[in-house]
């Protein structure tokens, strides 16, 4: 049990605005081990970084977590007031965001944005904190760390920031990492070495670490677990292996499906049909329903989640049980 | 960066040229030149002879260069009230509007800024309702009867607060200051407080368009996962990247104060350059007015210019830019 | 919201349209409400006023600083007071409010015309004349008015023409940038295009197709140049450049009153300045609406 670092269990993050609650994370569990790497999957607006940002009590207003639970290495963070939150973000568990070109404070010199997050949560001299940037900064792979700290953000290409974004991120060895889509906006070389030390790095350290992203095949090649989720929900979740080859969940079939692959050259992609639903005022049900081939009346009263095999959950009425072609 | 220093410097010596040629229309071709150098007291036979001696019988474009050189050598003419060189008149004077502007400059940043960074943090509550609402009437009111009511409640009715002039001085570096005793700082309060009104609602929406553009950026919510506190976030993180259009703004607003000064030295009494521009252009001291045009005109300038300057050396990313 | 969506309603008009978007902030409506009631006051003065302040014969100097609700001699009842010459400051005040609207308006009307004409100009000539007017509007601009105003005057000297001159220099600039920057998003509309293909005079081109369209972001400037022009025109005339004493605006009322505030006599100050800002403030609200109603992008 102490290797379980994260435990989310029926987290719903709810936004009420003006024309309506949007659940735009409705009812999520998960769990994460020490080390182990947990690949969020979902479109834009499933809920997946609503989910991220949950976990670590930076939900905007008018955003509230409604229910559930987040607990951490024992606390259930939900229960914790803002101040003991701040000593855990950035600490023990560290987020590394979507846009490198945004994330860094552009008017601001890399070794202020890094000396800060030092000191916000141990107690070392200026100079001390100095030294652990600079070798965390060598740690991700920035030639000359120490000219490179005294630059501005707007200096570095877009891969070296989300490299210092990363190194800010490890400044104190944190437990666990939630990272939003870190390199959808960098070219696929560089996401590739970004991803090759990323997981060096949680597995030296034994982070854990929660990789949110719509790319299954980061996902393939990253993860040990993969969480699917559609419209603020988790539909299927199991070992990496088991979902992406024996999916079952319709909407896993059709995500997998949608990835262009060498096997299936000549062959059309499939697409989804329709679009995600809004999830403002969503009906109660499978949100799913309106795109699946196999629904029918069943699915208008919410799926519960079943054990489809061992480790392999899934909400769904109506599992596809074959291969997909 | 030395080229870009130059080719501003050439545009400001344009603008420069520019303005001369335009103030010296003003003066000898709309206005009557005559009118405008000579005292109004002057006889016919006394007329004749100056017209002579200033050389208004030749044609304009060498008066043009007359005047030019009298402006290249501080030379603007004796103003016919004060029977002193007009250049020295202003000069007397400059120092009062200077610490009124001043002053009124930090008092909008003083509460300028605090109050832009509470409405825009608090955007939906009713203080800051109220001094967005607010801020609107320290646009939209006439600063003369501002000023008026300013002294009508804490000068007539409360009487806390002196009225006119500037009050005790002090000398320092040979200049006379009211703001380092109390009784001049007493004078100033208000014809300060007059003239920063406008400045402040403006410094106000700045900040607060500032901070509500930036708030939802990722870089804020990245400070706040790197676990910072809100005032770091607050005062750190978006204070530095709002100030620099901030500081642009009320450096090139520092212009417009001085010009309006001219409005609350009136009101108050203050004797600046605006209040004597003012009464010269009442009683026609025309080489007063001219000098006080070329002055401002200088001034402006070299504001902007040390504006762009300034910019240049806040912002890391222009200032890059410029190096490269 | 979208008046598209609602096709069941069949007067919808643009007109309607604009009325209905307009009619959203009472605020608003108040705004207009109050400048249609200032603007008949000033109009009607000479009905209206209880006396007329500039016959001489109608003052009595014996009825001078009378404070508000004082009666007269006559029997007239000064519901705001006298000023030093015994003037009824209600009637003074309906005059003063003719000059001022009269000046502010008839100086934001010439502005607008000059400066929009200036404008489109620049955008459908380019070239050279671009150049020198739009160095022109940068030049201007980079001046506070203020400034620009007392230059002019200080050139040319008092006077309701004078100021109403300086008013336009000072105000022309920013229709000329308004009206460009809208000339330059229609010329590269198709029906530019198809009158220029139709070989249409260029003149015609310019103002009777492209100034149409341009309008909505001329009038917001406007309304808010009428209101800065009133200030302006009452800053001058309280500084003694403005209007003359044989014409006096609100400006001038204010200037004449200050005198007496000191030892107490608020009236003769108070009440013009009153007049002015519910003017100024009534106007600033109809264009701060006219702007998001006429320009949803400028909407925040």
């Amino acid at each position: 049990m102490s290797d379980i670092t994260l435990e989310v269990r029926d987290l719903a993050t709810h936004f009420a605005t003006r024309a309506g609650v949007v659940r735009a994370v409705d009812g999520v569990s998960f769990s994460i081990a020490r080390g182990q790497v947990l690949g969020l999957v979902g479109e834009s607006g499933s809920g997946k970084s609503v989910t991220g940002f949950s976990v670590l009590g930076l939900v905007d207003a008018p955003g509230r977590i409604v229910a559930g639970s987040v607990v951490f290495r024992g606390t259930d963070l939900t229960k914790l007031d803002e101040k003991a939150l701040r000593r855990l973000r950035g600490n023990r568990i560290a987020m590394i965001f979507q846009d490198p070109m945004m994330t860094l404070n552009p008017v601001l010199r890399i070794d202020t944005q890094m000396i800060e997050t030092v000191l916000a949560h141990a107690q070392v001299s200026r100079a001390e904190a100095r030294a652990r940037a600079r070798d965390a900064l060598g740690m991700v792979g920035i030639p000359s760390p120490e000219e490179r700290l005294s630059a501005y953000p707007h200096q570095f290409s877009g891969g070296m920031r989300q490299r210092v974004a990363i190194a800010i991120a490890l400044l104190h060895r944190p437990d666990l990492i939630i990272a939003d889509e870190p390199t959808t906006a960098l070219d696929v070389t560089i996401q590739a070495q970004i991803l090759a030390e990323v997981q060096k790095l949680a597995r030296d350290h034994g982070t854990a670490l929660i990789w949110i992203t719509h790319d299954l095949s980061v996902v393939a090649g990253l993860a040990d677990e993969i969480a699917v989720m559609y419209a603020g929900r988790i539909v299927e979740t199991g070992a990496v292996a088991t979902v992406l080859d024996r999916p079952m969940h319709p909407y896993t079939h059709g995500l997998i499906g949608s990835v262009p692959s060498r096997n299936r050259r000549g062959q059309n992609l499939r697409q989804i049909p329709g679009m995600t639903p809004s999830l403002l005022n969503l009906p109660p049900g499978c949100a799913f329903r309106t795109r699946c081939a196999r629904a029918d009346g069943a699915c208008e009263s919410d799926p519960p989640e079943n054990e489809a095999a061992p480790g392999h959950f899934l909400r769904c009425f109506h599992p596809q049980l074959e291969i997909a072609a | 960066m030395i080229a870009w220093l130059l080719r501003r410097l050439v545009q400001a010596a344009f603008v420069v040229l520019a303005m001369t040629v335009i103030v010296f229309i003003g003066v000898n071709v709309i206005g009557n030149p005559v009118d405008i150098l000579i005292s109004p007291e002057a006889d016919q036979a006394e007329r004749l002879r100056i017209i002579a001696n200033l050389g208004l019988d030749q044609p304009l474009w060498r008066q043009y260069l007359h005047f030019l050189v009298g402006l290249l050598h501080g030379d603007l003419g004796r103003s016919f009230v004060f029977n002193e060189p007009a250049l020295r008149l202003i000069g007397q004077r400059m120092p009062a509007t200077m610490e009124l502007a001043v002053t009124a400059v930090l008092l909008s940043i003083v509460i300028g800024i605090p109050l832009g960074l509470y409405a825009g943090l608090y955007p939906d509550g009713a203080a800051g309702r109220s001094i967005m609402a607010g801020s609107i009437l320290g646009f939209s009111l006439p600063s003369f009867w501002v000023g008026l009511m300013l002294i009508m409640v804490f000068a007539v009715q409360l009487g806390w607060l002196p009225s006119t002039g500037r009050g005790a001085t002090r000398e320092l570096f040979g200049v006379q200051w009211s703001f380092l005793t109390i009784d001049g700082l007493r004078h100033m309060a208000m014809p300060a407080l007059n003239l920063a009104l406008g400045n402040i609602a403006l410094v106000l929406r700045l900040t607060r368009a500032g901070v509500r553009e930036n708030l939802p950026m990722d870089y804020v919510k990245f400070a706040r996962a790197k676990g910072l506190s809100p005032a770091r976030v607050v005062f750190v993180h978006v204070m530095k990247n709002i100030l620099i259009p901030i500081v642009t703004v009320i450096g090139l607003e520092f212009g417009s104060v001085i010009a309006f000064a001219v409005v609350t030295e009136s009101v108050f009494a203050w004797p600046g350059m605006g209040k004597l521009i003012i009464d010269s252009i009442n009683v026609l001291d025309r080489p007063v007015i001219v000098a006080y045009l070329m002055v401002i005109v200088l001034l402006f300038i070299a504001i902007n210019l040390i504006v762009d300057l300034l910019y240049t050396v806040l912002d890391p990313r222009v200032r890059l830019e410029s190096q490269e | 919201m979208s008046a598209t969506a609602l096709p069941k309603i069949r007067e919808e008009t643009p007109f309607r349209r604009f009325l209905h978007d307009y009619a959203q902030s009472k605020l608003a409506v108040l705004g207009l409400v109050v400048v249609i009631v200032i603007a008949l006051l000033a109009l009607l003065a000479p009905w209206i006023a209880p006396q007329n302040p500039y016959d001489l014969a109608q003052l009595d100097i014996m009825d001078g600083r009378l404070p508000p609700g004082a009666q007269s001699m006559g029997g007239m009842t000064y519901w705001l007071g006298t000023d030093d010459q015994g003037r009824d400051m209600l009637s003074g005040i309906l005059y003063g409010l003719r000059i001022s609207l009269g000046v502010g308006l008839g100086s934001a009307i010439i502005a607008g015309i000059v400066g929009s004409a200036l404008g489109l100009i620049a955008a459908y000539a380019g070239g050279w004349a671009e150049t020198v007017i739009m160095r022109l509007v940068d030049l201007q601009l980079s001046f506070p008015a203020i400034l620009v105003a007392l230059m002019i005057l200080a050139f040319l000297g008092k006077g309701v023409g004078n100021v109403m001159l300086a008013l336009v220099i000072v105000e022309w600039a920013r229709y000329a940038r308004t009206a460009r920057a809208a000339a330059l998003v229609e010329r590269r509309r198709e029906y530019v295009e198809a009158a220029e293909c139709l070989a249409l005079p260029r003149w015609r081109v310019l103002f009777r197709h492209m100034l149409p369209n341009c309008l909505p972001p001329l009038i917001v400037i406007g309304t808010i140049q009428v209101a800065r022009a009133i200030t302006l025109e009452a800053t001058l005339s309280f500084l003694g450049l403005g209007v003359p004493i044989t014409e006096p605006s609100l400006g001038l009322l204010i200037a004449n009153g200050y005198q007496y505030m000191l030892s107490g006599k608020y009236w003769i100050s108070f009440y013009p300045g009153i007049a002015l800002l519910v003017t100024i403030m009534a106007i600033n609200l109809v264009g701060d609406q006219l702007r998001d109603v006429l320009n949803p992008r400028l909407r925040r």
